[in-house]
C-alpha cells in the first residue's frame, strides 16, 4: 500500500485536489487518505494516470547494440510511460505470433512497463503477403504495422484493414509516397536548396495520407467490421489538414504526432547535425503551428515517441548516411510540459490525454482517470526544472537534441498496476 | 573564423584581401624555384572521402609549394559504408599532428561536422552539393583577371544548378565582389532559390549581355534519374557558339572541368581563345596557396 499525500490531480477529466491518493490491490483505493506502511508527500507535484507511448523503437531481436527491451522498457518507466507499443521493425521483423509471443514474455520478466507489440502487417514487412492477424492477436499484438516501410500496394493495405477489423486490430501507417521522397533526408524546400542536402517534400506525405484515406474508404465499405486506420507521426499542415477533413467525414482513423515534430523544426539541421535527422523530417515552422493546432482541436489523438534509438558511431556520419531518429522516451513529457503548456498554454488536462486517453483509443483501450477503483498505473510528476542530461538515459542512444534543455514536468515516481517500476523522489 | 566552410558572413573586404595574396603567390609560382618557405613545420592533410584528382593535386602542390608537409587520405565511399567513419579517420590524422585538414565528401555538410571534432583548421574542399569555396575563389580570381573587375559584371552560370556546390558558391562569392549571377539550368535542375542568384530556365535570358560565362559539367547519373534527357539537354542548354553570340563579344568560358565535349558545350569551344579553363586551372593552386597562407600563418580569415 502507498499514499501519495497532498497532490494534484490531472487526467482527461481535468485537473483536481489536492488528493490523499491511497494505492493497493494494483487500484486506487481511495482519494481521501488511508493508512499505508510507505507515505509519500505528493505537495507541490501532481499525479496523472501512467503514459502510453504507441510508437517506440526498442531494437530487440537484432540490434541490441542500439537497445534492448531491457533498456528500453527502463527509459519508459523513467519517462513515465506505463505502457508501450514496440515497433515491429527489427532484424528479423516481428511477423509472427512466436516472435510476438517472446517479446510480451521477456517483458513481462522484466517487470517494467508493460509491452505491446506492434506486429507487422507484411511477412517481412515486405509489403507483398499479409501476416495472420488472428494468430497474431492471439499472441499479444497490439496492432499492425509496416512501419519504417510505407506501404506501396494499396490493395494490400486493404486486405490487411479488412483482415484487422473484426479483431479489433488497427492498422498504422508510415504515410509516405516513397518515390516522392526519393532520397530525401530533409524537408524539401529552400533550407535543403541551400544546405545542398536532398529533400523530402511535404506533399510526400500527403499524397501518401490522400491515398490511404481512400483506401479506408474502400475498407470500409466493404468489411462488415469498421476497420480502423491509424496515421503514424504526422509531420505536415496538409497531411494535417487532409486527417481533419477525414474526421470530419467519420472516418475511423486515428493520428499522432511526435515530440520533436511539435518543438523542433527544419532549422534545427543549419549546422548539419545528424541528430536532427528524422523521419519524416522536421518541417517548417507553419507546419508545426498546424500541429499544435491539431493537438487543440482533436485532428491529433496521441503524442507518439517514435523513439528510435541509434549507437552514436552512426550519428555522427554525414547527413546522408546518418540513421534517421531521435531517442526520447524519458523526456518526451517533460519536453512537451514545459514547450507545450507552461510555453505555449496548451491546458494540462489535454496534454495529459494525448499520452494517456487519446493513445489508450488507439488501441481500443477503455480510457484510465483518477478515480477510485482505477488501475493504479500511474505517474507522479515534478514541475521542478533540470537540465536534460543524455549521459544519465537509461537508454543505450545516449544523445539527443535537448542536451542541456532545461525541462520541468519529470516523472519522479511511476507505478504500474500498483507496482514500483521508477522513482527518483527527493529523499 | 578559423576555417573556409562556406562564404556566410565574409565581407568584401575580406575576399580582396585573400585574392590580393593569391596575386603574390601567383608570382612566386612564375619563379624559377617556386618554393617559399611560409608553411614549413605545418603538416596539411588532404582527406577525400569522394574521389577526386584535380582538387587534391592542387591542393597538395599549393601546401608543397610553400613547403608543408602533406598527407593524403583518399577512400572510396564504399569503405566508408563498411563502417570506416568520418569522424575516426579525422581523429586518427589529428593525432599525427596535422594542423590543417582539406576536406571533400560526397554529403553536405561533412567540413562543418569535423570542426566540431578536430583542432586544427578546416578547409572545405568541396562538400556534395553545397560548397566549393576554393574552386570559387579561383573562379574569382580568373574572372578577375579577364575582366578586372566584377563591378556590376553579368555572369551566366550554365547547367545542372541543382547538384551543383560550384554554383552555390561562387552565387555566394561573386555578388560580394559586385558581379551579378545568372543561373540556367532544364526546370528540374533548378534549385528553388539561391541567395545571390537569379534562375531561370531560360539560357537565352542569362547569356543575354553576359560579361562572362561559366558552363557546368552534366552528371551521368542525373540523366539516369531521369532528371534530364541528354538530347533534350543538348538541344536546348548546350552553349554553342551561336548561343555564346547572346552575349558580350568576347566573354570569357569557364569549366570547373571534368568536361564533357560536345555534351554542356560545343567541343570546339573549350578550344577556343575565350576558353579560360586552362587558366583556372593554373589559378587553382595560387589560390590555394592563399587560402592555406591565411588560415595557418595568418591566424584570420582570410
Amino acid at each position: 500500500m502507498i499514499l501519495i499525500k497532498n497532490v494534484r490531480l490531472v487526467d482527461a477529466l481535468g485537473e483536481r485536489g489536492p488528493a490523499d491518493v491511497l494505492i493497493g490491490e494494483g487500484r486506487i483505493l481511495s482519494l481521501e487518505g488511508g493508512d499505508a506502511p510507505q507515505v509519500v508527500e505528493g505537495r507541490g507535484l501532481f499525479l496523472a494516470p501512467g503514459f502510453l507511448d504507441l510508437h517506440a523503437h526498442l531494437r530487440e531481436p537484432g540490434e541490441e547494440v542500439k537497445e534492448d527491451l531491457a533498456t528500453g522498457l527502463q527509459a519508459a518507466v523513467r519517462g513515465g510511460y506505463t505502457d508501450l507499443v514496440s515497433m515491429p521493425n527489427t532484424k528479423p521483423p516481428v511477423d509472427t505470433p512466436e516472435a510476438v509471443g517472446a517479446l510480451k514474455e521477456k517483458a513481462a520478466r522484466l517487470g517494467l512497463a508493460r509491452l505491446h507489440p506492434a506486429a507487422a502487417l507484411t511477412q517481412g514487412q515486405e509489403g507483398l503477403r499479409l501476416t495472420e492477424a488472428g494468430l497474431l492477436k492471439a499472441a499479444g499484438a497490439a496492432l499492425l504495422t509496416d512501419d519504417g516501410r510505407t506501404n506501396e500496394d494499396a490493395g494490400v493495405l486493404a486486405l490487411g484493414l479488412i483482415q484487422a477489423a473484426p479483431l479489433g486490430l488497427p492498422v498504422a501507417v508510415h504515410a509516405e509516397d516513397a518515390s516522392l521522397r526519393r532520397g530525401g533526408v530533409m524537408n524539401d524546400g529552400r533550407l535543403a536548396d541551400l544546405l545542398g542536402l536532398p529533400g523530402n517534400p511535404p506533399e510526400a506525405e500527403a499524397a501518401r495520407i490522400a491515398r490511404d484515406l481512400e483506401v479506408l474508404r474502400y475498407a470500409l465499405r466493404r468489411s462488415p467490421v469498421p476497420p480502423r486506420l491509424h496515421v503514424q507521426h504526422l509531420s505536415t499542415r496538409r497531411g494535417l489538414e487532409l486527417l481533419r477533413e477525414a474526421k470530419r467525414a467519420g472516418l475511423p482513423v486515428t493520428a499522432e504526432a511526435t515530440p520533436h515534430h511539435l518543438t523542433l523544426t527544419e532549422e534545427g539541421l543549419r549546422g548539419f547535425d545528424p541528430l536532427f535527422k528524422v523521419a519524416p523530417p522536421l518541417r517548417t515552422q507553419e507546419d508545426r503551428e498546424a500541429l499544435l493546432e491539431g493537438l487543440l482541436d482533436g485532428t491529433l489523438d496521441a503524442i507518439a515517441t517514435d523513439h528510435a534509438p541509434h549507437t552514436l558511431a552512426e550519428k555522427e556520419q554525414d547527413l546522408l548516411r546518418a540513421p534517421f531518429g531521435i531517442p526520447s522516451l524519458e523526456v518526451a513529457f517533460p519536453l512537451l510540459y514545459t514547450e507545450l503548456h507552461q510555453k505555449r498554454g496548451l491546458p494540462l488536462p489535454r496534454l495529459v490525454a494525448l499520452f494517456t486517453d487519446g493513445p489508450r483509443k488507439v488501441l481500443g483501450l477503455p480510457p484510465l482517470h483518477l478515480v477510485e477503483g482505477a488501475e493504479a498505473s500511474l505517474v507522479l510528476l515534478s514541475p521542478q526544472e533540470r537540465p536534460v542530461d543524455p549521459s544519465r538515459f537509461a537508454s543505450k542512444a545516449r544523445f539527443s537534441p535537448w542536451a542541456g534543455a532545461l525541462l520541468g514536468g519529470w516523472p519522479v515516481l511511476t507505478l504500474v498496476a500498483g507496482r514500483v517500476v521508477h522513482q527518483a523522489l527527493e529523499p | 573564423m578559423r576555417h573556409l566552410l562556406d562564404f556566410g558572413g565574409w565581407t568584401r573586404q575580406e575576399v580582396e584581401s585573400l585574392l590580393d595574396t593569391a596575386k603574390v603567390m601567383a608570382e612566386v609560382l612564375q619563379r624559377p624555384v617556386k618554393k617559399v618557405p611560409a608553411l614549413q613545420g605545418f603538416t596539411v592533410a588532404t582527406v577525400f572521402f569522394e574521389p577526386s584528382t584535380r582538387t587534391r593535386l592542387s591542393f597538395e602542390l599549393a601546401a608543397r609549394r610553400m613547403s608543408a608537409d602533406v598527407v593524403s587520405f583518399t577512400a572510396q565511399t564504399s569503405s566508408l559504408q563498411k563502417g570506416e567513419s568520418y569522424k575516426d579517420t579525422l581523429l586518427t590524422l589529428e593525432a599525427m599532428g596535422v594542423d590543417a585538414y582539406v576536406i571533400r565528401a560526397d554529403a553536405a555538410g561533412v567540413p562543418h561536422q569535423a570542426t566540431r571534432w578536430v583542432k586544427g583548421v578546416v578547409v572545405n574542399g568541396g562538400d556534395g552539393r553545397r560548397a566549393h569555396p576554393t574552386q570559387a575563389l579561383l573562379d574569382a580570381y580568373t574572372l578577375l583577371e579577364a575582366l578586372g573587375s566584377l563591378e556590376g559584371k553579368k555572369i551566366a552560370i550554365v547547367g545542372d544548378i541543382l547538384h551543383s556546390r560550384v554554383a552555390r558558391s561562387n552565387a555566394e562569392l561573386l555578388p560580394l565582389l559586385g558581379a551579378e549571377v545568372w543561373c540556367a539550368g532544364p526546370p528540374s535542375l533548378l534549385p528553388q532559390a539561391l541567395p545571390g542568384a537569379r534562375l531561370t530556365p531560360s539560357l537565352e535570358e542569362a547569356l543575354a549581355e553576359a560579361d562572362a560565362v561559366m558552363v557546368l559539367r552534366l552528371q551521368r547519373e542525373r540523366m539516369e534519374a531521369g532528371l534530364v534527357n541528354l538530347q533534350d539537354y543538348i538541344a536546348h542548354y548546350q552553349v554553342t557558339e551561336a548561343r555564346l553570340r547572346r552575349a558580350k563579344p568576347q566573354a570569357p568560358l569557364l569549366h570547373p572541368g571534368p568536361m564533357n565535349r560536345d555534351v554542356e558545350l560545343e567541343g570546339t569551344l573549350a578550344d577556343s581563345e575565350r576558353s579560360l579553363v586552362a587558366r583556372q586551372v593554373q589559378n587553382g593552386v595560387a589560390v590555394r596557396m592563399a587560402v592555406l597562407y591565411h588560415l595557418l600563418v595568418g591566424k584570420e580569415r582570410a
